[in-house]
């Protein structure tokens, strides 16, 4: 999307002028690119699969997991990780052209096998590496490509992908159909749906594509690859506990109230975007659309207003509890508990509050 | 050498408000800006312009107004600007933008050859970070995205090497000319405009393309009519059945109203004592 979408009153377009050819009605299945870096999969790709499984179901299709990567028994394991998942097919293909990720061969690579094997709907994680390839494959393919959505369903009326992102700007969200092309395309955030149990019992094929890539005729190079410092960054998609500060904190000196209450509760510090423009808490800490996207047992909001691209990052939350001055504050609708008030006392309370309690709790057992 | 640099105009989402009522976005008055993301572009760009000399040419895709975007441009040292403007672009999705925009970096091409394409890493209002990827397919140039370093560039190999942010680490990729690089936010701050670049730039003739001038092959391409994707509907979010409970006391203190809220949660969540307990003792243990 390029465009702010129409107002709500306008025409639905999606209905307006849906028909597929024989040729794309033919597209079955549902697939979800399994991102593997290094021998390892990203979480992202088994919850798609957890996703991906319900719309497979509800189409009374397969779900399938495509996997490339390099040759080896490491990336062949996946496999039986996707199948556990909940997939019931893998494509696999393996060439050691495919060992880091570059744009070029990946593409070419996946819209062989799309246009091989004809999938409905192609689903990736909506990370670096998914949303590189995702722009170039669906460009390829010249099929419509729906971002960083925040839900899937399936439109029991033409069986097409309905895709559901936050809007510009507003606290609306949108619903976006493909029309006459296919497959289906979307990316999906890390942690955005709720990660899968395995189930070992699961059985399920896999189809081997073989591939003859010749190195010399890929034009990027991978000088090296820096791996990140671990601990370093803020690890917030896996946190448990979250304290999050937003525009209301006022000043960068009153954000130490909410690094005080984390240390008390062993919480990640989060924020909202107006605190990482104004450089009070550093960009991996951004809770929200265009940030982290978290989902911890509990999530306490100081001074954040509660706007959807806000909302949509936290609101998979167990526990939410909400501190603001404005008792009309749209982050009531749907926190689990509020305290009206000003964050700059009631913080310093309710680190004391939770410091006492947990001294009982110990002193208890 | 011969730098394009994509931007687009874009509603300030900082001013942007929504109607508390109906819940539509309020757009009378709100200012537009360029693409925050588009400025790392175009200021990595220009530092490439300072070190190498060469011509840099900003396009933008959009109505009318979008001039004043590229004139901002012009004010802090780009060389050209095109408009691609026609109502026939209106409502354009990723691939019908990266469409238009292909071909229109395509004429320029031909008048003098383009090495670098440099596009934001996503736009706030879009926000799909697609449009990049797609030229760059289109046009079948090496994609370089979410680019923190521009290491080196080697005009006469026709060689670039750059630092590029993936999943867990940096990856240092050397690739050919011409490629299209999309820059990350915070790697550089943009130069100030002074008030002689300013009137400068107010009296620089752009260049303004319909898409007759863009060349554009197969005009179902673009804009809405090109689109693969369209908005089927626009709603409110789900208003959840729970609404906060709102903790009050007789005293209203911070020390009382915080001392009940512990002791609900605790009450009502009981499950929670146990992963504060343990993340609290774990990082105690760490520090
Ligand atoms: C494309 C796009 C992507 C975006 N992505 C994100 C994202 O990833 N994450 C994100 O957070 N935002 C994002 N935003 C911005 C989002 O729309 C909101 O502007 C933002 O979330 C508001 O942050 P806030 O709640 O901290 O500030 P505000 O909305 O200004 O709210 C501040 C709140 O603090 C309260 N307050 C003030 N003083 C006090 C006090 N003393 N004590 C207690 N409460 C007080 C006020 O009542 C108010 O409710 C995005 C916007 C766009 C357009
Ligand atoms: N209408 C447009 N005109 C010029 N450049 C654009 C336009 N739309 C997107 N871009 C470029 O593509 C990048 C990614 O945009 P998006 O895919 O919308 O997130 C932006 O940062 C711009 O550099």
């Amino acid at each position: 999307m390029t465009t702010a979408p129409p107002p709500p009153a306008a025409r639905p377009a999606g209905r307006r002028s849906y028909k597929l050819d024989a040729r794309l009605a033919g597209y079955k299945g549902v697939w979800v690119f399994i991102e593997c870096e290094r021998g390892q999969a990203h979480t992202v790709s088994w919850e798609l699969l957890g996703e991906g499984r319900k719309l497979a179901d509800t189409l009374k299709v397969e779900l399938a997991a495509v996997i490339l990567g390099p040759p080896g028994e490491a990336i062949r394991g996946l496999c039986d990780e996707a199948i556990r998942y909940g997939a019931d097919l893998c494509y696999l293909a393996q060439d050691p052209v495919l060992s880091d990720y570059r744009n070029a061969p990946y593409t070419s690579v996946l819209t062989e096998l799309v246009n091989q094997y004809c999938p409905e709907i192609l689903l990736l994680g909506a990370t670096t590496l998914g949303r590189d390839l995702a722009g170039s494959v669906a460009t390829t393919l010249q099929t419509g490509l729906t971002a960083d959505c925040t839900g899937l369903a399936i439109d029991p009326e033409n069986r097409g992908l309905a895709a559901t992102r936050p809007t510009f700007g507003g606290s609306l969200l949108c619903t976006i159909v493909t029309l006459n092309y296919r497959p289906q395309m979307a990316t999906v955030r890390p942690r955005v749906m709720p990660m899968p149990t395995p189930q070992p019992e699961r059985a399920g094929r896999v189809i081997e594509h073989p591939l003859a890539l010749v190195e010399d005729t890929i034009i990027s190079k991978i000088l090296e690859f820096i791996p990140d410092e671990r601990g370093q960054d803020a690890n917030l998609p896996f946190a448990d506990i979250i304290v999050s500060g937003g525009r209301g904190m006022k000043r960068q000196e009153n954000f130490q109230l909410i690094w005080d209450l984390a240390a008390v509760l062993g919480a990640e510090v989060g924020a909202s975007r107006p605190v990482i423009q104004a450089g009070w808490a550093s960009a991996d800490r951004q809770v929200g659309q265009s940030g982290k996207t978290v989902r911890p047992r509990l999530y306490i909001a100081a001074g954040i207003s509660g706007a959807i691209q806000h909302r949509v990052g936290m609101d998979k939350s167990d526990v939410i509890i909400a501190i603001n001055e404005d008792s009309s504050a749209p982050i009531f609708d749907f926190a689990n508990f509020g305290i009206v008030g000003n964050a700059m006392t009631i913080l310093p309370a309710l680190t004391q509050a939770f410091r006492e309690h947990l001294a009982t709790l110990k002193r208890a057992c | 050498m011969h730098i394009l640099v994509c931007i687009k105009q874009v509603p300030d989402s900082a001013q942007i408000r929504v109607h508390p009522v109906t819940n539509t976005i309020m757009r009378q008055g709100v200012p537009a800006i360029v693409n925050p993301y588009d400025l790392y572009a175009l200021e990595e760009a220009l530092r490439l312009k300072d070190r190498y000399r060469g011509r840099i040419t900003v396009l933008s895709m959009g109505p009318p107004q979008t001039e004043v975007a590229l004139r901002k441009a012009l004010a802090f040292g780009a060389d050209e600007a095109i408009l691609l403007t026609d109502r026939a672009f209106a409502g354009a999705d990723t691939l019908a933008t990266s469409y238009a925009l292909a071909a229109a970096i395509k004429q320029v091409h031909e008048k003098l050859p383009v090495d670098l394409v440099f596009a934001g890493k996503q736009t706030i209002d879009g926000d799909t970070a697609q449009v990049g990827p797609g030229i760059a397919t289109r046009l079948g140039m090496q994609l370089l995205t979410y680019v923190s370093r521009i290491e080196s560039l080697d005009l006469d190999a026709r060689e670039i090497t750059v630092h590029r942010r993936a999943e867990g680490g940096v990856q240092v990729i050397k690739t050919r000319l011409p490629s299209l690089v999309t820059v990350l936010e915070g790697v550089n701050d943009m130069r100030f405009a002074t008030l002689t670049d300013m009137f400068r730039a107010a009296r620089h003739p752009l260049t303004i393309w319909n898409k007759e001038d863009a060349q554009i092959e197969d005009i179902t391409k673009i804009g809405l009519k090109g689109s693969p994707t369209a908005v089927s509907k626009v709603f409110a979010p789900k208003p959840t059945d729970r609404r906060a409970e709102i903790i009050e006391t007789q005293s209203g203190q911070p020390a009382d109203l915080a001392a009940t809220l512990v002791g609900k949660l605790f009450a009502q969540h009981s499950d929670l004592a146990l992963s504060i307990s343990s993340s609290s003792v774990s990082s105690a243990r760490q520090s």
